[in-house]
């Protein structure tokens, strides 16, 4: 038997001087970018760190961009099973075609995906407000008729407000949809090679065995895919987080109104409050750290539940 | 269970949303008078200004006619917020870098009439500001006038005139000097612009762009700033820089607009009217000094004449035949910037 570390054929110094480069570069690019993000916001002390996060455009943008994810990670959650389940399931015309639309968000700039909002939107668009308005005039009507009731009114309001001056870029709404464009393929593209590895050898026996449709979802296809559909939902949050580009095309930068996390990170800066600026950022690097965490742990979950299982 | 549970949250997601905008809305109604919101879509070097403006103008408003008020700002290029207000962004009022950018509202969508600079006093512009050079610390190149910038081995900030309004008038700036310089012939003058851009290292497609190049990157001898973006850095980096006059410059008057197509929609015509006029005002013209803008209030201007100095200006409408010419003599595809770039 020969020593196993023979496998490694180059010699002590060559050894040496590689590693201590990939080091020298996962601190470089990796670390030290980190570390100058809370050196920044810590440098005027933790009053000022503590200021900049609850000063009241902060406090808008953060809840602006908490809106934003809540809106599209359940969204995109439900569409990425769907899809993932159809494609990996199902055999039909146009299936390569659908999977291709899947990924068109990662494929197409970030500046497109916003522009193209403001294409479609915008004043000079091909659905202005306007335009908007006069489709949406018969939902204005019901909406508004079902804010006047007694039970439920509240609930109606701020649609009925909305139907009647509908605003998509520039505003909440506009925000929302670019977010929900971008993070569109993050649950689908991380459940589909899954459930493509994993075949449909269990449902089919479930099948057999007589369950319905949803039962078969319920009690063996998600049990199976949970730890992959999680991990999909935690990219896809932190993308619809950290997203920069799309939105910032349709956000019209309002303070205190229009500005997500990274949108006020980018005016903060430029008014140069650089340590303001960074107190931000760390929040988006604590959501990062956060993920990645999180990341870990369910692979670990997850390698030792199929590991359990054989 | 799980599904329940899943199913529960989801339905309490969407159910919070509409929810959301009730209570926004529901916020102000305390006093009696009506809830006006005001947006005024400006350029990137007003908004330290705007915030003292608008908290002031809005405490006289509200004692004045009770309800409520607020101002909510949006900064950025200029040329890129005209866009943004063409495109939908629902601007109550536009305080942009120069009329040229207000104009276009006018062109592609009637959003304000034609003679919307005629509205208020002084060509709309209730405070002006100029070019000004910033050297570094002691002034090691003995930068003084527009002819060193063309010396060998001095490096020249300006952002792009194609993009920034800011860097429209540097060029104008230093065309007005050479003009003079060599009593108007064209051929030297524009050797003069030629020799000046070769000199320029980078080019930034807007003024913070530069400032952030200069100051904070330090590159470049010197920089030619809008005069209260100069004093800015002096702020922002302290005893890293000076200002130095040049003998002549431009005078920039950055207009201001009512947009009256946005206004009649929100019922906000009375307000942003009245907005726009108190930057007429004796306070507002005081905050506009404050942030190193000129008040066109001569009494005013005055009290701030350390730091403002007299100096020869010229304008655009005596010098260069108003924006539309100047926008097409010197910046649109083919005019002498075009010529001068591409000779470098």
């Amino acid at each position: 038997m020969s020593d196993p570390r023979e496998v490694t054929t180059e010699s002590r110094p060559v050894r040496i001087a590689l590693i201590t480069a990939a080091v020298a570069v996962l601190l470089l690019f990796l670390l030290l970018p980190l570390f100058a993000v809370f050196a920044e916001a810590l440098r005027r002390g933790w009053e000022v760190f503590m200021a900049s996060l609850t000063e009241e455009a902060a406090l808008s943008a953060i809840k602006l961009t908490l809106l934003a994810a809540a809106v599209s990670v359940p969204l995109n959650t439900l569409f990425g099973l769907s899809a993932a389940w159809l494609v990996t399931r199902f055999r039909f015309k146009g299936r390569a075609l659908l999977i291709s639309l899947i990924d068109l968000p990662f494929a197409v700039s970030p500046v497109i995906a916003g522009l193209v909002w403001v294409m479609i939107f915008g004043s000079k668009g091909w659905l202005p407000p306007a335009t908007l308005e006069h489709l949406l005039a018969p939902f204005a009507t019901v909406a508004s008729a079902a804010a006047e009731s007694e039970n439920f009114g509240g609930l109606f309001e701020g649609l009925a407000a909305w139907l009647k001056d509908p605003k998509f870029i520039f505003s909440t709404p506009g925000i929302i949809i670019a977010t929900v464009f971008i993070t569109f393929p993050f649950v689908a593209r991380e459940l589909i090679p899954l459930m493509e590895a994993q075949g449909a050898d269990q449902e089919e026996a479930a099948v057999t065995l007589g369950a319905g449709g949803w039962r078969i979802f319920w009690r063996v296809t998600l049990p199976n895919i949970k730890w992959g559909l999680l991990y999909g939902v935690l990219l896809c949050n932190a993308r619809a987080m950290g997203e920069f580009g799309a939105v910032s095309v349709v956000s019209g930068h309002i303070r205190g109104k229009t500005n997500t996390l990274p949108l006020h990170i980018e005016v903060l800066y430029n008014e140069y409050q650089f340590s303001a600026a960074f107190a931000c950022a760390t929040l988006l690097a604590l959501l990062a750290l956060v993920t990645l965490g999180l990341k870990s742990v369910l692979e670990r979950i997850s390698g030792h539940a199929a590991a359990g299982k054989h | 269970m799980k599904p329940f549970l899943i199913t529960t949250a989801l339905a309490a997601a969407l159910l919070a949303l509409p929810s959301c905008k009730k209570s926004a809305k529901s916020a102000a109604s305390a006093s009696g008078g009506a809830e006006l919101s005001l947006l005024n879509v400006s350029y990137d070097p007003t908004r330290e200004f705007y915030t003292e403006v608008n908290e002031a103008f809005r405490k006289q408003w509200v004692a004045e006619k009770g309800g409520s008020l607020e101002i909510k700002q949006s900064h950025g290029g200029s040329g890129k917020q005209a866009r943004a207000v063409i495109d939908g962004l629902e601007a109550d009022v536009v305080t942009l870098a120069l009329a040229g950018d207000i104009d276009v509202l006018h062109k592609e969508l009637q959003l304000l009439p034609a003679d919307w600079q005629a509205k208020l006093p002084q060509n709309s512009s209730p405070y002006t500001s100029t070019i000004v050079f910033v050297v570094r610390k002691g002034n090691p190149k003995a930068i003084k006038d527009w002819a060193d910038l063309v010396k060998d081995g001095v490096q020249v900030i300006t952002p792009n005139p194609k993009t920034s309004g800011g860097a429209r008038w540097n060029y104008l700036a230093a065309w007005a000097w050479a003009d003079k310089q060599f009593a108007k012939d064209e051929a030297k003058v524009l050797d003069y612009m030629t020799r000046l851009f070769k000199n320029v290292p980078v080019l930034d497609t807007g003024a913070r762009g530069s400032t952030t190049t200069f100051a904070q990157r330090k590159i470049g001898d010197v920089f030619l700033s809008w005069e209260n973006e100069a004093y800015l850095i002096e702020k922002e980096f302290p005893g890293e820089t000076e200002i130095v006059y040049p003998s002549i410059s431009i005078l920039a008057e950055p207009p201001v607009a009512v947009v009256e197509k946005n206004t009649a929609k929100h019922g906000t015509t009375e307000v942003a009217t009245a907005y726009l006029k108190y930057l007429y005002t004796p306070e507002a013209q005081k905050l506009a000094g404050k942030h190193f803008y000129r008040p066109r209030d001569k009494d005013i201007a005055g009290q701030f004449i350390d730091k403002l100095p007299l100096l020869p200006m010229v304008t655009i409408d005596s010098d260069f035949g108003g924006w539309a010419k100047a926008q097409k003599t010197h910046f649109d595809d083919g005019g002498t910037f075009d010529r001068i770039y591409q000779k470098k």
